[in-house]
């Protein structure tokens, strides 16, 4: 497959939109519908669909592994990060009306992060996930 | 911002909040050393958190907390009472005894790469059980009891033994059969009520008492939660699940996990669904009284017949679990009393002893009867307090289990029945079979020929193990903490719907 013209020039033509929709989805998640899961679980399958055109070491070399953990947990970090930033601004845990002078607009920042942590640590899962799968029989299968 | 001054109104925030940091960040540190100094800091922080709401709550005050400052019903409020704080206390407390053990006790268990990535599941257990505990919120107790199941199930799943595989997966599928009964029964709750907040529901179901969602809402509760805590016909999973798994999990899983479990019954039992449709309306008294006894008696005869020291100290969990479930059957003050005074004794008494088997592992290398013939002369004091919590197990005076079982005494003596306090002491006897069983193996046979000379065990496993053992045995003789935390959560438990 990885030798299939047609198959690597569309992918490399789709992988940017799938992103950019991606995209589109996360930041208009609070006004139609979609969100930061939604979003998360695009962007990862932009990866995937490099891994399954261009093979699984092609794509570790630009999406490491380590970098993949990391995500899982920064965007833990950064949901549970707005619920403190709430706290050290005088508020309660994940208030949302104090990180702004104005409070619609504290709303409106708060949900902001906290959609980016989602979205961080939801793609950060779907790669993880689907990366172990991949290398099962992978990895083996180029040490024998 | 003075954050200092503000910190006693934000404690309940706190005390979930700091063990969910902890994880991502043991992630981000990859390093166990690094993660296990990060996840015991946090845990003993926790434990001091749960012992300010300890306080506060001492004067029977009722601690809400509204997340994101919106108020209760419509926001997810954290809600502490007596009954939380003393719940609380329990997890976190076993929480920093456990963790100090976990580094040494891991080191010979798991592999190294994989030690940050334990203390990360570790932290988010905890995290779920605390949150599970102090939600007010009926769907945020199902989250919960989803962050501390899926960690749990991973936890078991790394034991070095390959059986301990297939012990997670029994019980992650009896674990999300309990959790979908238990979502159903909320989903029910809400159509019926149009609200999540457990006080909110407990408000609005006398107008809608008796109909058939909210006594079918009953039922899938009562078996989800009764699955968790591992009650008698229900308990399949929890014998192999606290064998297979690492010393160290066993020892916390088996001092809080089922313990916030028969937290939550009683939290939907007396705070939301209300004693008068309990016990004067349906034959629930009768039916845990009669899963209870089952659970005493058969489960402490089946401990009898275990090869593993282990699996003699699950299946004595069962039991024990009957003994919790007996004194919640009565529905009286007294009762609920010893229910939740044995919740906090079993907890100390089970996390010392499966700490102790942990450290006839290292030696011993393993837990099998035939493994320990003779270790009570090769390892005196741990054998030795494995025997003073046996005897808490079956109820001597001076430990624990006495007190326990004097208090369910009372409550049955109250309600009139002698042959309960018959029964009681009956299953006790069963106790000592098993107890004896041990006794007779580790000082009455020759030790084994291939144990090795080096028995020498670190000290960060003796002193938490040690601290628990004698914790067992002071809180059996000082009871003004336990049984005076314990009286003061069946009062107000039962005082919430008059």
């Amino acid at each position: 497959m990885r030798n299939d013209l047609v198959l690597r020039v569309i992918a490399k033509l789709l992988i940017p939109f799938i992103l950019l929709f991606a995209l589109y989805v996360q930041f208009h998640g609070e006004l139609g519908p979609g969100g930061g899961f939604q979003a998360g679980v695009i962007a990862a399958a932009a990866i995937v669909l490099h891994v399954l055109i261009f093979g699984l070491d092609a794509t570790r070399r630009i999406v490491p592994e380590r970098l993949v953990e990391t995500m899982l947990a920064a965007g833990v970090l950064i949901y549970a990060g707005v619920g403190v930033a709430g706290l050290l601004l005088g508020g309660n845990f994940l208030d949302y009306f104090v990180l702004s002078g104005d409070r619609v607009y504290g709303q409106l920042r708060g949900i902001f992060w906290v959609e980016v942590g989602v979205a961080v640590t939801v793609s950060g899962v779907m790669l993880k996930i689907f990366y172990m799968f991949a290398a099962r029989g992978h990895d083996d299968g180029e040490d024998a | 911002m003075n954050l200092a001054a503000h910190l006693p109104a934000h404690l309940p925030a706190l005390q979930v909040v700091l063990p969910l940091l902890a994880a991502p960040l043991a992630v981000l540190l990859r390093s166990g050393n690094a993660a296990f100094v990060l996840v015991t800091a946090v845990a003993w922080a926790a434990f001091a958190v749960s012992l300010g709401l300890w306080q506060q709550t001492g004067a029977g005050a009722v601690i809400s907390y509204a997340i994101g400052s919106w108020p209760a019903p419509w926001g997810i409020e954290l809600r502490v009472d007596r009954l939380s704080a003393f719940v609380l206390v329990l997890v976190s407390g076993m929480a920093a005894i456990v963790l100090p053990y976990c580094r040494q006790s891991i080191e010979r268990e798991i592999p190294k790469e994989q030690h940050y990535l334990f203390y990360a599941m570790f932290a988010l257990c905890l995290t779920g059980l605390l949150g599970i505990t102090i939600t007010g919120d009926a769907f945020n107790v199902f989250v919960f009891l989803e962050v501390s199941s899926l960690s749990t199930y991973v936890l078991i799943a790394l034991g070095r033994d390959r059986r301990a595989l297939m012990a997670a997966y029994q019980y992650l599928i009896m674990g999300t059969i309990g959790a979908t009964f238990i979502v159903i029964g909320v989903g029910l709750l809400y159509l019926s009520t149009g609200t999540l907040n457990l006080a909110d529901i407990g408000a609005r179901l006398p107008q809608v008492s008796g109909s058939r969602p909210v006594l079918a809402a009953l039922a899938f509760l009562t078996v989800g939660i009764c699955l968790k805590l591992a009650l008698f016909p229900l308990h399949q999973w929890l014998p192999s699940a606290y064998t297979y798994a690492p010393s160290a999990v066993s020892a916390f899983l088996a001092a809080t996990a089922t313990k916030v479990s028969v937290y939550v019954l009683l939290r939907f039992y007396f705070s939301v669904f209300g004693e008068s449709l309990l016990f004067d309306r349906l034959p629930l008294p009768e039916i845990m009284l009669l899963l209870s006894l089952a659970a005493m008696f058969i489960a402490s005869a089946l401990a009898i017949f275990q090869d593993d020291l282990k699996r003699i100290f699950a299946y004595s969990s069962v039991a024990q679990i009957g003994y919790i479930t007996l004194g919640l059957s009565f529905g009286s003050e007294s009762g609920l009393t010893a229910t939740v005074v044995h919740l906090f004794n079993h907890g100390l008494t089970k996390g010392a002893l499966f700490m102790l088997a942990g450290i006839l592992v290292i030696v011993a290398g393993g837990t099998s009867l035939s493994r320990l013939s003779g270790i009570g002369k090769a390892m005196p004091l741990a054998s030795f307090g494995i025997v003073l919590g046996g005897l808490s197990l079956i109820g001597v005076p001076g430990t624990v289990g006495f007190v326990s079982k004097w208090y369910l005494v009372l409550a049955a003596l109250e309600q009139g029945q002698w042959w309960l306090v018959m029964a009681i002491v009956a299953s006790s006897l069963l106790a000592v079979v098993y107890v004896w069983r041990f006794v007779e193996i580790a000082w009455f046979r020759e030790p084994r020929a291939d144990l090795p000379k080096d028995r020498r065990i670190p000290l960060s496993l003796q002193i938490p193990a040690g601290l628990l053992v004698a914790a067992t045995v002071y809180f059996g003789l000082d009871t003004s903490f336990t049984v005076g935390s314990a009286a003061a959560a069946a009062e107000q438990l039962l005082g919430m719907n008059q």
